[in-house]
């Protein structure tokens, strides 16, 4: 599904991601853990053209994201608040997105209802704006309008940080249905070991821009990062 | 420890990315301020002598403090609209080893030290240096400028209370108006006359040195009382909150028939109305609307007929020019959602430019009225408006491609000049200008109505081109693409 070929980024002379080759199959849970610097977000941008790489390129499902906008239908991703428009209602948010995927209001409207669990009653209706919800509400938000249109690359930037802890867990259980039930590509990247060895079922630790493992997960997974990281 | 605030104060200032990447800006400000101090020197130095010309009879001292009423029922509302107390910057301060006494003194006494407080000097002190040359008393003139100053002051840290406490209304602006137009309304009807309570209360101090102990104390006081207030609030669930609006959800069906720009243009209709910045474009329109009435009428400008398309153009165009050139900053805080949403570019511009031709033809309909001062009139802007259609607005939304400042839309509106980059000032020009020159060579050596046939033909080229344009601008936008996310991200 997606695949990359000798891609790096540079800021002058200071190496940011080199990553020779890496690919995910159709339909897998992909986890990118690493240190603050390690490349990760780095990565997902360049997945999404919001930077240029210095070398290389990613190919998402045949086709080259810098080359065509074609990616886009298909591919739908969370990074930060600035993927949320401050002066909306979640309820708003969620339909221009749905908009722009061809959901109409009802299709979201059913769409929402999955995730009252989730919203905890904090989103929906309660006429605030999302630039007035906190962190962790805006996160949400901000997880689930990624979720909107079926898509078939969603990439998430820490989706568990910032949320609390039961949120966390349903969270997790969310991601492993959606994997399950469809042929869905799911990225994410987390600083917490423990969520993505349990999410993902592969586990790329990044350093410094290098790939340092590429682990498929299993019993031991959690004990050989914690191994590797408490250097 | 004040010497720290001010180090870091100072560092806040020239660190600031937004000041190191516009100079051209603070220079600009820069000149305002000039502006408004030579104002205030040649007040004070033309004041006695213009006085003393008309009034011969009457001391200019007396005159002058008859007016001190109104100077400070002025200086309040504008200090109330444009001068706000510091508070949000001490929030990091709070949970380090400072006093929150010794914040509070600090938040206040830097707003000693505004800029406001000091302009008033450069009109009292040549005033009073006139007064002493015409063999005033000395001591008397040199109190008189003390008590001023005092009474800057005064207003100072009265309008810091008047904010605090209407902050907590919903129309935080109203108390203040409702004030300052009884004052003044008690005041004009005489049945309190507070001018010549203030003036006579101003001649025995300049008399009798020793009440200059009254203004005094009420500085004093009141500058506790604001210690008191900010003190308490100094929380961060108080004062140190932002505001949360009540939202309002709105469907706006009748955008659904623009068809695919639909989501678009109500996006850019909520940016517009749920925003200060963005919402004074649309207040703009009022005073844009209003421009002609100074043209119009004034005979002076009767025969200046290229004038007019100015005129026309900044009728037709001031929303679009003040909306147009801001694309596409406005969306700066979530530019990466749209870059990489399934969004095409073209249909992003073309909401843009829809809302700006809507605001163009809209604009000219109610511009009608000025058919009053002649056929002609009617005829210029309605030629201004198509010029604006099919010229301007492709001259803005090429320019947006430009733009590498970021808009945070939750900031003020007035006096902010965040997103200002050289690219707006130098599109302003042809976009006002150009018009003119366009119509002036076929005006002046054929005809009135040569000018207005080429206004119109140039406009309408480009609307038959609209389609071709608007592939060219959009592939601007895409090579600039990540320049402008890079841009965007950076907090000014």
């Amino acid at each position: 599904m997606i695949k990359s070929t000798e891609l790096s980024k540079k800021y002058g002379s200071n190496c940011v991601l080199n990553i020779e080759t890496l690919e995910i199959p159709k339909g897998q849970t992909f986890g990118l853990v690493g240190n603050n610097g390690a490349g990760k977000t780095t990565f997902f941008n360049l997945m999404l053209d919001l930077i240029k790489p210095t070398t290389g390129y990613i190919i998402n499902n045949e086709i080259q994201v810098n080359k065509s906008e074609d990616w886009k239908p298909f591919t739908a991703a969370f990074i930060d608040e600035s993927f949320l428009i401050g002066y909306l209602t979640p309820e708003e948010y969620f339909y221009f997105v749905g908009e722009l995927r061809g959901m109409n209001k009802a299709d979201i409207d059913t769409f929402l209802d999955q995730f009252q669990e989730i919203f905890n009653d904090e989103i929906l209706g309660k006429k605030k704006y999302l630039r007035d919800l906190s962190k962790g509400n805006q996160k949400k938000a901000g997880i689930v309008a990624a979720l909107i249109g079926n898509p078939e690359v969603i990439v998430l930037d820490e989706p568990f940080a910032n949320l609390d802890p039961t949120t966390q867990i349903r969270l997790k259980k969310l991601l492993k249905e959606i994997v399950q039930n469809s042929n869905v590509t799911v990225l994410i990247s987390s600083h917490d070991l423990g969520h993505v060895t349990e999410v993902c079922e592969r586990i790329v630790v990044l350093d410094k821009g290098n790939i340092i493992k590429d682990i498929k997960t299993s019993e031991e997974t959690l004990k050989e990062l914690e191994a590797y990281f408490s250097v | 420890m004040i010497k720290q605030f001010l180090n870091q104060e100072w560092k806040q200032f020239f660190r600031s990315s937004y000041w190191q990447k516009s100079v051209a800006l603070n220079i600009l400000m820069g000149f305002l301020a000039l502006y408004f101090i030579v104002v205030f020197l040649a007040l004070g130095i033309s004041l006695y002598p213009i006085l003393k010309k008309q009034f011969p009879e009457s001391d200019p001292l007396i005159i002058v403090n008859g007016f001190i009423f109104y100077w400070f029922l002025a200086d309040l509302l504008i200090r109330f609209f444009l001068q706000k107390l510091p508070v949000m910057n001490v929030k990091p301060l709070l949970v380090l080893p400072v006093s929150r006494s010794k914040i509070t003194h600090y938040v206040l006494n830097k707003s000693v030290v505004s800029f406001f407080n000091f302009l008033p000097l450069f009109a009292t002190i040549p005033f009073g240096l006139f007064l002493i040359n015409e063999d005033y008393n000395t001591t008397s003139v040199i109190i008189w400028i003390v008590l001023l100053t005092i009474f800057t002051l005064i207003i100072n840290f009265l309008n810091f209370i008047i904010e605090s406490k209407s902050s907590e209304t919903e129309l935080s602006f109203l108390p203040i108006l409702v004030i300052a137009s009884a004052l003044f309304a008690l005041n004009y009807f005489e049945i309190v006359s507070f001018s010549s309570i203030l003036s006579k209360a101003i001649n025995s101090i300049t008399q009798n040195p020793v009440l200059l102990i009254i203004p005094v104390a009420i500085l004093i006081g009141l500058y506790y009382l604001n210690y008191s207030i900010i003190k308490k609030k100094l929380y961060i669930d108080a004062s140190l909150k932002k505001k949360t609006q009540v939202a309002t959800t709105t469907d706006m069906a009748w955008t659904r028939k623009f068809g695919d720009i639909a989501p678009f243009l109500q996006l850019d209709l909520k940016l517009l109305w749920r925003n200060k910045r963005p919402r004074s474009s649309i207040f703009m329109i009022i005073i844009g609307l209003l421009y002609g009435l100074f043209f119009y009428p004034n005979p002076t400008y009767k025969d200046m007929v290229p004038m007019f398309v100015f005129v026309g153009v900044f009728i037709t165009g001031i929303f679009m020019i003040n909306f147009g050139q801001f694309i596409p900053a406005w969306d700066s805080g979530y530019y990466k959602l749209l870059m990489s949403q399934n969004i095409k570019y073209k249909e992003y511009l073309k909401s843009k430019y829809s809302l700006m031709i809507i605001s163009a033809v809209a604009l000219f309909v109610l511009s009608i009225p000025y058919v009053y001062f002649g056929w002609k009139i009617l005829l210029i802007h309605f030629a201004a408006m198509v010029y604006n259609i099919g010229v301007n607005s492709y001259v803005l939304l090429y320019g947006g491609s430009f733009n590498r400042k970021q808009i945070d839309l939750t900031q003020k509106a007035a006096f902010n000049y965040q997103g200002t980059g050289a690219v707006q000032w130098l599109i302003g020009f042809p976009l006002l200008l150009a018009p003119i020159l366009i119509f002036y060579l076929p005006y002046k050596f054929i005809s009135f109505e040569a000018g207005i046939a080429t206004l119109i033909i140039l406009g309408t080229i480009g609307i038959i081109f609209h389609q071709k344009l608007m592939k060219f601008i959009s592939q601007q936008y895409l090579a600039s693409k990540y320049k402008m996310i890079s841009a965007f991200e950076q907090n000014t």
